[in-house]
């Protein structure tokens, strides 16, 4: 219901102003907006996504009119439960540290013969990236419930974290802002939205955890890499590359440190 | 054509619980696209849910219904093994027909 879901947002966010003022309804608006939030999980559209992802990896497409069912995730070619939880990681045949995204685009190049540089091109919610986006959300629905388990075994997996670590720490751009700004906190939010405090284990599981997600404001199911390109648009930084080293560096920080804080729920409902 | 609906349906014994994800644009004619023209409408207008071929819903969607809607109710009767077929039409004459075994 458009007209009305933006009128309940209005109304909500209008409480959300007096919060400051009034700690005893900073609770029931807390409350309200997780009440809302149950209701809409209720029927979560990202399974319409999930179906359709479940299709694509089965599929024979691309100019090698093959399946993605060789692809490796990371725990071996085809599995993929368990595999959502467990990347970033690295890989000995690309010899690089990647996130499911990236590691999608290896699979689609290798096996199916999808060009990788035309793919993260491709403007989100578009063409290849649409099923990108389907596809995700199958893979990360079939590790629902597990705990995260990001490796740090490898060097450059460690190295990768102390880049995320960083990267995320850093600020720069017109507003001195960092991702920490926003994200190193506890009990921050802006609007109605919750602003997990991503350095700490139990929100960086929860904040993590919930990517992929459906967005009902727009009717998308976002990838992890959208997510975090609209972090830098908030943050005023230029958007980075698709599946660039920045983006999994951040990811392989926040995985780490989400490590047994909690179960991937992605992918989730947002607003 | 739009993508396949996601039905399930649950027998308690007297009475079966159906929860439909559709997936819809479900645009209502009032927005304008970034060049300022109008986008056309294009939403589902008639929903019927059959039990065994027996109609136990039928409604009457329109603009205000939310992009892939959630539908979710209940009738009397029905047991495991029972079919449960929704169908939708759109203002555009579009249909899609899906069908599941209540559990
Ligand atoms: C100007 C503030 C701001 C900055 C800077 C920012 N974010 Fe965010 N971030 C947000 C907001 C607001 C949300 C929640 C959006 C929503 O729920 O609709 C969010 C959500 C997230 C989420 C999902 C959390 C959840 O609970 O769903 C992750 C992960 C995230 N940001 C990572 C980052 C990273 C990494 C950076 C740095 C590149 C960053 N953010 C920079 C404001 C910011």
């Amino acid at each position: 219901m458009k007209s009305r879901k933006y009128a309940v947002c209005l109304g909500v966010s209008a409480l959300a102003l007096m919060v400051p003022t009034l700690p005893a309804l900073a609770d029931a608006t807390s409350d309200g907006i997780a009440h809302y939030r149950e209701l809409l999980a209720e029927g979560n559209p990202a399974e319409l996504w999930e179906m359709r992802g479940e299709e694509l990896w089965r599929e024979a497409r691309g100019p090698k009119k093959a399946t993605l069912e060789q692809c490796d995730l990371g725990q071996g070619a085809g599995v993929v439960k368990g595999a959502f939880v467990t990347l970033p990681r690295y890989f000995a045949d690309t010899k690089r540290v990647q996130d499911l995204e990236s590691r999608l685009l290896t699979c689609m190049e290798t096996l199916q013969g999808i060009p990788a540089a035309e793919v993260a091109a491709t403007p989100f919610g578009k063409g290849e990236q649409e099923n990108i986006e389907a596809l995700v959300a199958w893979i990360s629905a079939e590790s629902r419930g597990m705990q995260f388990n990001v490796p740090t075994s490898h060097p450059e997996e460690k190295r990768m974290y102390e880049v995320g670590k960083r990267a995320f720490h850093f600020r720069g751009g017109p507003h001195d802002f960092g991702c920490v700004t926003c994200h190193g906190d506890d009990g921050k939010r802006i609007r109605l939205q919750d602003l997990p405090n991503l350095t700490q284990p139990a929100d960086a599981a929860r904040g993590f955890g919930a990517w992929p997600a459906y967005r009902v404001s727009s009717g998308e199911l976002w990838s992890m890499q959208r997510r975090l390109n609209d972090c830098f648009r908030q943050q005023r930084f230029p958007y980075p590359l698709y599946g660039s080293d920045v983006t999994i560096a951040l990811s392989t920080y926040l995985g780490v440190t989400a490590n047994g804080a909690g179960e991937s729920i992605a992918p989730a409902i947002k607003r | 054509m739009a993508g396949p609906m996601r039905i399930r349906a649950a027998s308690n014994g007297t009475e079966t619980e159906v929860k439909v994800l559709m997936s819809h644009e479900m645009e209502t004619g009032q927005r304008k696209d970034p060049s300022g023209a109008l986008i056309p409408a294009h939403h589902i207008t008639e929903l019927t849910a059959t039990h065994n071929g027996r109609v136990v819903l039928s409604g009457q969607f329109g603009p205000a219904v939310s992009k892939n809607p959630y539908l979710q109710f209940r009738f009397k009767g029905g047991a495991k093994g029972d079919k449960v077929t929704v169908s939708w039409v759109d203002n555009k004459g579009d249909k899609r027909s899906d069908e599941v075994v209540v559990s």
